[in-house]
C-alpha cells in the first residue's frame, strides 16, 4: 500500500496536496480504493461550490456500494476533476494521481496527518477486524 | 443466446390474439404512427422456445434454495396464483362504477383489516408500488403531518447506518436532510448517538427492526420515545417484517407509519421487477393525509374515500391490486396462528443454518438472530485471498443461490443469509454442509473458487464493464 510522504492525510482516507497558501488538491487515499473495490460511478461537486471541514462534497460508486467523501478543508471548489467521470478506473489505478477538487480559498482544515501517522491510522484500522 | 430481433425473419408470424370483437376505431390522425413498429416477426413455436429457453438460464425460488438476504425469497403458493387469475379480478375496469366492484373492494377492505391487526395500524393505503415506494409514501405523510401543525423546522429524518440503502435515499428524494446515526458495538442503535441527534428540528426516525444484522433491537421502546419526546414521528421498515409477523408489532414497539413490502413477506412474486406492492399503514395522527381512494364500508358497501388533507395520488387508482388479492389468499390461508408459526419458523430456520455453519467461517454477530445473519469473509479473505463474492460465485455451481453480497455495509466481505420458513430441515442440512465444503476448498483450491461458477448457463460477468458501460437497449443498426 502506497503512502506518499508529501502528503497529508484524514481519518476518513482522503489525501490533501497543499499547492500553496490557500490551495490544495484531495482525492482518496490507496488504501481507500482498495477498500472500495473497482469503482464505476463519480459525482462531483461543481467549481465554485464551497466545502466543509468533515462535509461530503463527492461520491463514488463501485459494484459494492455508494459511499461519500469528505472534505479535509474548508473553502471553495476552484477545480474539479472531469476526467474522472469518465474513467472511473483512474482512482484504482493511481489513486494520488487521480485527484477529485482543487480547494481554493482555503479558510480552514479539518484533522489532518503525515503520511506515517496515517499509515499506523492504517494499521489500526487493519487490526481492528 | 440471440435476442428475439435477431431471430426474426422478415414475415414470419403467428396469430396469439382472438378476432377482435368491438368496432375498429380510427386514430385520430395526430396521434398516428408514420412507421410501422419495429417489432420482431416470429412464429408460436419461436416464440415459445425462446422464453423456455431464457428460463432455463435463471434460478428461481421454485428451482432450488434462495437464502437471498433481506428479500424474503420464501415459496409462493400456486393458490395464490389461481385465486389472483379468477375473471372477477382480472375483468374489471378502474373506472367501472362502485357499485359493480364490491367484491374487488372488500378485498381490499379486508386486506386492510387483517394487515392492521399484524402491524398494530390504524389504517392502510395499498396504492404504492413496491417498499421504497412505501418509503417515499410514509415520508409524506410525516411531512404533511408536520406541515399540517405549522411545525416546518422540522427538516431531518434520522438513519441508523444498519438501514436499507434505500432509505436514506427515500428521505433525500422527499426533501428531507438525512442524519446517519451509529451503530453500537453490539449492532444496535447507539442511544446516546441518538439522544445527540434527535431535536426541534427532527421529523422522524426511519427504522428497519429486525435490522439488517438479523438483530431485534433490544432498546426499541427506548428508540421510539427518545424520537417522539423530540416531536418527531417513527417510520417502521417493513421490510424484515417476516421475523415478527404475527408475534410483535410494530405500533406497539411505538411506530407511526410503517410500510409492508406484501410481494415478500405476504409471498407474492418477485425478484423479477415486479409488480410489488409496498402497502402503508399508518396510527390515527396520519389518517388524515392517507393517498387517494382509500376504501371504506358505508352502509353495507364499500366506496372510495379521499382523505380530507390527502398527499393526494401516489400512483395511479388503487396500485398493483393483484397483488393484494395474492397477499389476502396468503393470509386468509394461514390464519393468525398460522402468520405467528411462518415468522417462528423463519426465525428458527435462520438460527439453525447459522449453527451449522458458525464451525466453518465467523458470523458477524454472536448469539441468537432473527430471521436472517450475517457472516463476515474478512478472515478467509485475509488467509486464502478468496472473497466473499467467491464463495457466492461457487454457490451458483451447486444450483444454490447466493446470498445477500457486501450489505450490511458496516460488515467486510458480508454474506447475508435469509433462508425463509418455506425451506425444510433437509435443504438446510444439505446447504450447511455444501457451504462448508466450499469453504474447506477455500483453503486448499483457492483458485477453483476464484474460477467459480463452471457449471451455469452464464460463468461470471463483468459487473465492473456492465457498470462503466452498460447496454440498455437493442441498436437496430449494429
Amino acid at each position: 500500500m502506497k503512502i506518499p510522504n508529501e502528503l497529508l492525510y484524514t481519518r476518513s482516507h482522503e489525501w490533501i496536496q497543499k499547492l500553496d497558501e490557500t490551495s490544495a488538491r484531495v482525492g482518496v487515499t490507496d488504501y481507500a480504493q482498495n477498500q472500495l473495490g473497482d469503482l464505476v460511478f463519480v459525482n462531483l461537486p461543481e467549481v465554485g461550490d464551497p466545502v466543509t471541514p468533515g462535509e461530503s462534497f463527492a461520491d463514488v460508486e463501485s459494484v459494492k456500494a455508494v459511499s461519500d467523501l469528505y472534505s479535509p478543508v474548508g473553502g471553495t471548489v476552484s477545480a474539479i476533476n472531469e476526467e474522472l467521470l469518465d474513467a472511473p478506473q483512474r482512482i484504482n489505478e493511481a489513486p494520488y494521481d487521480a485527484w477529485f477538487i482543487e480547494v481554493g480559498e482555503i479558510t480552514e482544515y479539518g484533522d489532518l496527518m503525515d503520511a506515517a501517522a496515517y499509515e499506523a491510522f492504517c494499521a489500526e484500522e487493519e487490526a481492528k477486524h | 443466446m440471440n435476442l428475439l430481433f435477431e431471430k426474426s425473419v422478415p414475415g414470419r408470424a403467428c396469430t396469439l390474439l382472438p378476432d377482435c370483437d368491438v368496432p375498429n376505431a380510427a386514430l385520430p390522425e395526430q396521434f398516428a404512427r408514420q412507421q410501422p413498429l419495429h417489432l420482431p416477426e416470429l412464429s408460436e413455436t419461436d416464440i415459445s422456445r425462446h422464453y423456455t429457453e431464457l428460463s432455463k438460464r435463471v434460478h428461481g425460488v421454485n428451482d432450488g434454495f434462495y437464502p437471498l438476504g433481506s428479500c424474503t425469497m420464501k415459496y409462493n403458493p400456486a393458490l395464490n396464483e389461481e385465486i389472483a387469475a379468477l375473471p372477477g379480478f382480472t375483468g374489471i375496469h378502474p373506472l367501472q362504477p362502485e357499485y359493480t366492484a364490491q367484491g374487488c373492494m372488500e378485498v381490499l377492505a379486508e386486506a386492510e383489516r387483517i394487515l392492521c391487526a399484524v402491524t398494530g395500524m390504524e389504517a392502510m393505503t395499498f396504492q404504492p408500488a413496491a417498499g421504497a415506494h412505501g418509503e417515499f409514501t410514509g415520508l409524506l405523510l410525516i411531512k404533511a403531518y408536520h406541515r399540517s401543525r405549522g411545525d416546518l423546522q422540522r427538516t431531518k429524518i434520522l438513519v441508523p447506518d444498519s438501514a436499507h440503502g434505500t432509505n436514506p435515499a427515500s428521505a433525500t428524494m422527499t426533501g428531507f436532510e438525512v442524519v446517519n446515526v451509529p451503530s453500537s458495538p453490539d449492532g444496535c442503535v447507539d442511544l446516546d448517538a441518538l439522544r445527540k441527534a434527535a431535536g426541534p428540528d427532527t421529523a422522524g426516525l426511519m427504522l428497519t427492526n429486525p435490522n439488517t444484522l438479523g438483530l431485534f433491537d433490544k432498546n426499541i421502546l427506548e428508540i421510539t420515545r427518545i424520537v417522539h419526546e423530540a416531536g418527531g414521528l417513527n417510520y417502521y421498515d417493513g421490510a424484515n417484517l417476516n421475523a415478527v409477523m404475527g408475534v410483535a408489532r410494530p405500533g406497539d414497539m411505538g411506530f407511526d407509519v410503517v410500510h409492508l413490502n406484501l410481494h415478500k413477506t405476504f409471498s407474492t412474486p418477485h425478484g423479477g421487477g415486479g409488480p410489488g406492492s409496498g402497502a402503508v399503514g399508518v396510527k390515527d395522527l396520519l389518517v388524515p393525509f392517507l393517498p387517494n381512494r382509500h376504501v371504506v364500508e358505508k352502509d353495507g358497501h364499500y366506496t372510495f374515500e379521499d382523505a380530507e388533507q390527502t398527499i393526494g395520488s401516489v400512483k395511479a387508482f388503487y396500485g398493483n391490486f393483484l397483488v393484494v388479492v395474492r397477499a389476502l389468499c396468503y393470509m386468509k390461508m394461514l390464519g393468525g396462528d398460522g402468520m405467528r408459526d411462518a415468522a417462528q419458523t423463519a426465525v428458527l430456520n435462520a438460527n439453525y443454518l447459522k449453527k451449522l455453519l458458525e464451525p466453518h467461517c465467523d458470523a458477524a454477530t454472536p448469539g441468537l438472530c432473527m430471521h436472517e445473519f450475517v457472516l463476515t469473509m474478512e478472515h478467509l479473505k485475509k488467509e486464502t485471498g478468496v472473497s466473499a463474492m467467491d464463495v457466492a460465485k461457487s454457490m451458483l455451481d451447486y444450483g444454490m443461490h447466493p446470498p445477500t453480497m457486501y450489505f450490511p455495509l458496516i460488515v467486510p466481505e458480508a454474506l447475508m443469509f435469509e433462508p425463509t420458513e418455506t425451506e425444510s430441515k433437509e435443504t438446510l442440512d444439505w446447504a450447511a454442509q455444501t457451504i462448508a465444503e466450499i469453504l474447506e476448498r477455500a483453503h486448499t483450491d483457492p483458485e477453483s473458487l476464484h474460477a467459480s461458477p463452471t457449471r451455469t448457463p452464464i460463468r461470471r460477468p463483468d459487473e465492473v464493464r456492465a457498470a462503466r458501460t452498460p447496454k440498455l437497449r437493442y441498436s437496430f443498426d449494429a
